[in-house]
């Protein structure tokens, strides 16, 4: 049933607990940051416990990038498995310092791996801003300062795999705008798979290259970012639908205060944020933030409207509207559009172009005769950079 | 004054030995206590804490006939050539260690049991294997339980008279221990000397609890609210 294979996490777990059923057969990249998304009691927290062996599955198999861990008469205790695990809760042993809770886990660090991360344990105590927690207590500190010691020490074990059960769940919203830049910056600089629950859906659209959703112990959906956040059918759909667009910052115009991102498909007019142009940047784009048009409205006061071609539309979750899946690029006959540089994006790129989803009213939609196939101009209302 | 001195000197070496002898044999026992999902732990549980309700004289009466020479720890000291421990100092550090075995074994037992899962799982993802959790996460981190339980099996068996008597008999500077003594003192109307011993007794069993509970309050303090 599993796929032995590099590259790949291979789980399959059926865990009953009272009247809970864990049930799930996934396949996950072994690299990036997997997210697995669901509300409380979906068995999220279950199935990273399964992958960390702190929880037993009695029918199960797990193989991470061709090592055996679980399955076929194996199973290897947790303190034999390389990996990392942060957990919910501030968990650091309570009699040692920070210094001693990093020790604690470099001592038992295995060394053969120390090549697989490319930040030093100096690097990475810089990286959490901890430097100067170092010969504090736990008790001596804020959760947010616990949770980056947490996140520092799991990654002195050299861990081939990093688990992160919510990590920032604990903290107010404050602690968790102090986290999550950290985070990002890891993300960046690790080269190791990171699977991470939440049901945060910010944090999801910050961080994930590939989502799992669970939702009673099932994976609903399990698939790359854009393509969880964009399937019509998917459970996502049932809450704020929106995409995730990864860009990069092309230009500024200083006397707007603006900038121009740009993704696969287009480009789009943001304020600044004052960083070099080439930098990478995540933006979020809500389904309710985006209205469609069939030509170009050039005396309007919305900054970004993006040429689309109407991939499918379905009946929205909410009564009365529907959620359009839009391709983004430019149409073939508008290539010619004169204020957007286009390059060489109006040929065969077009059917690269990212996706975008538009919730609209059903009349709206009937009013405009949306099909599949229709070409529309999508305004942006608002897009909140990540 | 001389045998109260004996009698004093030979309290504190039996307790401090029964003492050493407890915490190296009731650690494993409260581990497992804590830890285990045996069907049997009650019965086990319950058999640890019988010295807490029996009256020391059944124990010492059961441990007179296993111990003496047709019972069957006195047949293997038999055998072992040692002799039989009745009526010596190691029968009363044996004795002892039965009567004062919930005394170190239970405050232990709590203290394994408030650390609960979550460190020794932490541990576990840092690569400590079981034998590296217990030393590195459990002991450390039940320290307070350990200073609890060495006080109370220490004080308790100084104040043991019962068991004593069964087992050790009142042999002077052998088995004569401080309430032994203080027992001879009365029943000989010698009230002065009854009186140095028994407050002597008292301001020690002050300072033990004392401090202990001194001890206590610092160290919850300092592991902090939640810690």
């Amino acid at each position: 049933m599993t796929i032995h294979s590099k590259g790949v996490i291979s789980a399959c777990f059926t865990l009953r607990h009272e009247n809970f059923l864990l049930d799930v057969a996934l396949s996950l990249p072994a690299k990036g940051v997997t997210i697995l998304y669901g509300q409380s009691g979906s068995g999220k927290t279950t199935l990273l416990r399964c992958l960390a062996g702190l929880a037993y599955a009695k029918t199960g198999s797990l193989s991470v990038d061709g090592h055996r861990w679980q399955g076929d008469g194996v199973f290897l205790p947790t303190h034999e498995r390389p990996i990392g695990y942060v957990f919910q809760e501030a968990s650091l042993l309570e009699h040692l310092t920070v210094a001693g809770n990093l020790r604690y886990a470099q001592f038992r660090a295995g060394s053969e791996n120390s090549s697989n991360r490319s930040l030093s344990n100096q690097e990475l105590i810089e990286l959490l801003g901890i430097e100067t927690l170092m010969q504090r207590k736990p008790h001596q500190l804020s959760g947010g300062e616990k949770q980056r010691v947490a996140i520092a020490r799991a990654l002195f074990s050299q861990p081939r795999l990093l688990l992160m059960d919510e990590p920032l769940a604990s903290l107010d919203t404050q602690r968790k705008r102090e986290i999550l830049p950290y985070l990002e910056k890891l993300r960046a600089e690790l080269e190791i798979p990171i699977i991470y629950v939440t049901h945060s859906i910010d944090e999801l659209s910050r961080l994930a290259d590939w989502v799992v959703v669970l939702d009673q112990g099932r994976a609903v959906a399990n698939g790359s970012l854009a393509d969880v956040l964009t399937a019509l059918d998917s459970p996502m759909q049932q809450g704020d639908a929106g995409v995730v667009l990864e860009s990069t910052i092309v230009s500024r115009e200083e006397q707007w205060n603006l900038m121009t991102v740009g993704f696969a498909g287009g480009e789009l007019l943001l304020a600044d944020n004052f960083q070099p142009a080439g930098t990478k940047l995540r933006v979020r784009i809500d389904a309710r933030d985006v209205s469609l048009t069939l030509s170009r409205h050039k005396d309007t006061s919305i900054l970004n409207a993006l040429p689309a071609t109407v991939v499918d539309v379905s009946a929205g979750h909410s009564q009365g509207t529907v959620l359009v899946k839009l391709r983004l690029g430019p149409k073939s006959t508008a290539a010619a559009d004169e204020e957007r540089q286009m390059n060489s994006q109006s040929g065969p790129d077009r059917d690269n172009g990212e996706l975008l989803l538009s919730r609209i009213t059903l009349r709206s939609a009937e009013h405009l005769g949306l099909a599949a196939g229709s070409e529309v101009w999508a305004q942006i209302k608002s897009v909140a950079v990540l | 004054m001389d045998e109260n001195l004996a009698a004093i000197w030979l309290t504190l070496r039996l307790a401090a030995t029964v003492t050493l002898v407890l915490l190296l044999v009731g650690t494993p026992i409260a581990w497992w206590l804590a830890r285990t999902r045996a069907w049997f732990k009650g019965a086990i549980a319950a058999i640890v804490a019988l010295p807490l309700v029996l009256p020391p004289t059944v124990l010492g009466f059961y441990l007179l006939l296993t111990m003496g020479p047709d019972g069957p720890i006195g047949a293997l000291t038999q055998a072992l050539g040692i002799g039989t421990l009745p009526f010596t100092f190691w029968g009363l550090v044996v004795a002892s260690c039965f009567y004062s075995l919930p005394f170190v074994v239970q405050p232990l037992q709590n203290a394994f049991e408030a650390i609960g899962e979550r460190p020794f799982e932490v541990a576990a993802t840092l690569r400590a294997g079981p034998w590296d959790r217990f030393f590195t996460v459990a002991l450390p981190l039940a320290r307070p339980g350990f200073i609890t339980a060495a006080i109370l099996g220490f004080a308790h068996t100084v104040g043991e008279f019962g068991v004593v008597l069964m087992i050790g008999g009142n042999i002077p500077g052998v088995t004569r221990v401080v309430s032994v003594q203080l027992y001879d003192h009365v029943e000989a109307l010698d009230y002065a000397q009854a009186h140095w011993l028994s407050g002597g007794l008292l301001f020690f069993s002050f300072v033990v609890l004392f401090s202990l509970y001194t001890f206590n309050r610092r160290a919850s303090t300092s592991f902090g609210p939640g810690g």
